[in-house]
């Protein structure tokens, strides 16, 4: 079955430097284990593909029921260096709940 | 020992909303304001600031804004903690002295936080065998170092502490944490030792909900915006904090706004990095370990935080001069709106090329189309209009300068139905970048000073 990420959670996303930072939080805690088990640093670096020049990282916050992700070399440089509209990243968040997942019925 | 405190943010960064402090102090019981005004890039506006006027270099707007609101402060009892000293607390300071004994306050004890400012000792602090390596390229700071506009260390709460032992109703410092201004009442009304970490912790992670303001309270909030009442009106996060390190996250009753478990949640992870290991000078402190519960409509309860001992060294900001960007718009409409603005595209790049004219870096954006989610936005069909948005970043002056006067010109001598060049040409802004470094503690020292009417 697939889902859109952005009917199972929400998301903040800004800048440190050259680097995204997002947090994804799901909007339910019981699914917590869908993002955790389909969001992956794999499937968030081939998702955004050309917007992120260096790895993705991942962090767990299970008393949240939320995780947070760095994205390396995003932001165009970074803070006054960046050309971007979105120079701090903020949009970044909006942009992540596009993504769609194929998950199995049990989860 | 009080039995709970009221810490009321009332600026989350330099340019917030300039009624919110007003409405903290009046509408309900406070017992401390904080103001945070720093940004990174802030510092070095404001070094430019005072190398133009000695007498500058601080928020220079929060003036009125204190002035408006300290009698009722003073009477209600309610203090200031506020990172607005910029570059020059002491001047701030001397600002709000005379504000003060303008409006005929007879009695006002003003807390000054200096000694972060290291830009005229860093050959000093070099010689002594501080390399300043870049935390993330690891490069000495030799490279840049005859190009640095500010440096600064990051103190924490500590000397605001310090300040506040001293009476001061209003503290004024430099480049102080922002999580830092909402964690000193706490340790100073409760008496939190320097290694109650887990206490440390609980306050430093509440700074960091209060630190962007009404982004706390619902607003820039992903989860469902729609749903959030009153936003005309919205009201600044307040921290309840209980000397056991229990922290409530709420606001004025009667504001807009909304706190609830997703408004707090999406803040917490607000630019945190790795949540295992936040690190402010006062402690390292493990959001993985926050417990948040609802405590009542428009409350949310924090419990369980832990913290571990901090590091032996300060984070310094500097920053450095690196070239020049400019950027320019205009609008073309329908019909081929989006091809008529890549041929204007194309154009430029051929007639920027054919000058002779290099830069680091030419950028292209199809505002309306997919300016900020690039290949994952669905492409419109029609695009009825779109903002060509053309930025250029380059190490000459010259070449940026001469850039900005390319764009005008497409209007007569492009495609067609092109407007919104209003703005006249664009100047070249200077690229001021950052070097994060670290500085071991015992290289610097806070220095607290008191002045009074």
């Amino acid at each position: 079955m697939n889902i859109r990420l952005i009917d199972i959670a929400h998301a903040r996303s800004g800048d440190k430097g050259d680097t995204v930072n997002i947090g994804l939080i799901a909007r339910d805690e019981k699914d917590y284990p869908v993002l955790k088990k389909y969001v992956t640093e794999e499937k968030v670096k081939s998702f955004f593909g050309t917007m992120v020049k260096g790895r993705v990282e991942r962090f767990e916050l299970p008393n949240l029921g939320a995780l947070n992700f760095l994205l390396h070399g995003a932001l165009g440089g970074g803070g006054t260096k960046s050309l971007m509209t979105d120079a701090q990243g903020k949009t970044f968040a909006a942009a992540m709940l596009r993504m769609e997942l194929e998950i199995e019925e049990t989860v | 020992m009080k039995e709970q405190i009221r810490i009321a943010s009332g600026q989350g960064f330099w340019g917030d909303l300039l009624t919110a402090p007003r409405v903290q102090v009046t509408q309900g019981p406070i017992d401390y304001l904080v103001m945070d005004y720093l940004a990174e890039v802030t510092m070095s506006i404001m070094q430019k600031q005072k190398r133009r006027n000695p007498a500058l270099g601080y928020a220079k707007d929060m003036i009125p804004l204190i002035e408006d609101i300290l009698p009722d402060c003073l009477e209600r009892k309610v203090k200031i903690i506020t990172n607005g000293g910029g570059v020059n607390p002491h001047a701030c300071a001397g600002a709000i002295l005379d504000s003060a004994r303008k409006i005929g306050i007879k009695k006002l004890i003003v807390g000054i936080v200096t000694g972060d400012d290291i830009l005229t000792r860093i050959d000093e602090l070099r010689s002594d065998g501080n390399a300043f390596r870049n935390m993330e390229t690891g490069e000495d700071v030799a490279t840049i170092a005859d190009r640095l506009s500010s440096a600064n260390v990051y103190f924490g709460a500590f000397p605001i502490v310090e300040a506040l032992r001293r009476g001061a109703d209003i503290v004024i410092t430099g480049r102080t944490t922002d999580t830092g201004l909402t964690l000193a009442p706490m340790i100073y009304e409760y008496d939190w030792k320097e290694d109650d970490w887990d206490k440390l912790a609980a306050g430093t992670i509440a700074g960091h909900i209060m630190e962007c303001g009404g982004q706390a309270t619902g607003g820039n909030f992903s989860a469902d915006w729609k749903m959030v009442p009153g936003l005309e009106n919205i009201g600044f996060p307040i921290t309840e904090a209980y000397p056991d390190g229990t922290i409530v996250i709420t606001k004025h009753e009667g504001t807009g706004g909304l706190v609830s478990r997703q408004t707090v949640k999406e803040q917490l992870l607000y630019e945190i990095g790795n949540p295992n290991k936040y690190i402010t000078p006062e402690v390292i402190a493990d959001f993985t370990t926050i417990q948040l519960s609802d405590d009542g409509p428009g409350r949310v309860k924090m419990t369980g935080v832990k913290g571990r001992p901090r590091t032996d060294t300060y984070k310094v900001s500097m920053s450095f001069a690196d070239g020049y960007t400019a950027v320019s718009t205009l609008t073309y409409t329908w019909p081929d709106a989006l091809e008529k603005a890549k041929a204007a595209d194309r154009i430029l790049r051929e007639r920027l090329k054919n000058l002779g004219l290099e830069f680091e870096e030419i950028r292209t954006e199809y505002v309306g189309v997919n300016a900020c989610h690039d290949h994952l936005a669905a492409m419109p069909n029609p695009v009825n209009e779109v903002v060509l948005r053309v930025g250029v970043r380059g190490k000459h002056y010259e070449s940026v300068e001469r850039f900005g006067k390319e764009i005008a010109p497409l209007i007569l001598t492009g495609p067609p139905s092109v407007t919104g060049f209003a703005g006249g040409r664009p100047k070249p802004s200077e690229v001021i970048a950052f070097w994060p470094a670290l500085i071991p503690k015992d290289a610097v020292e806070p220095s607290i000073t008191i002045e009074q009417l």
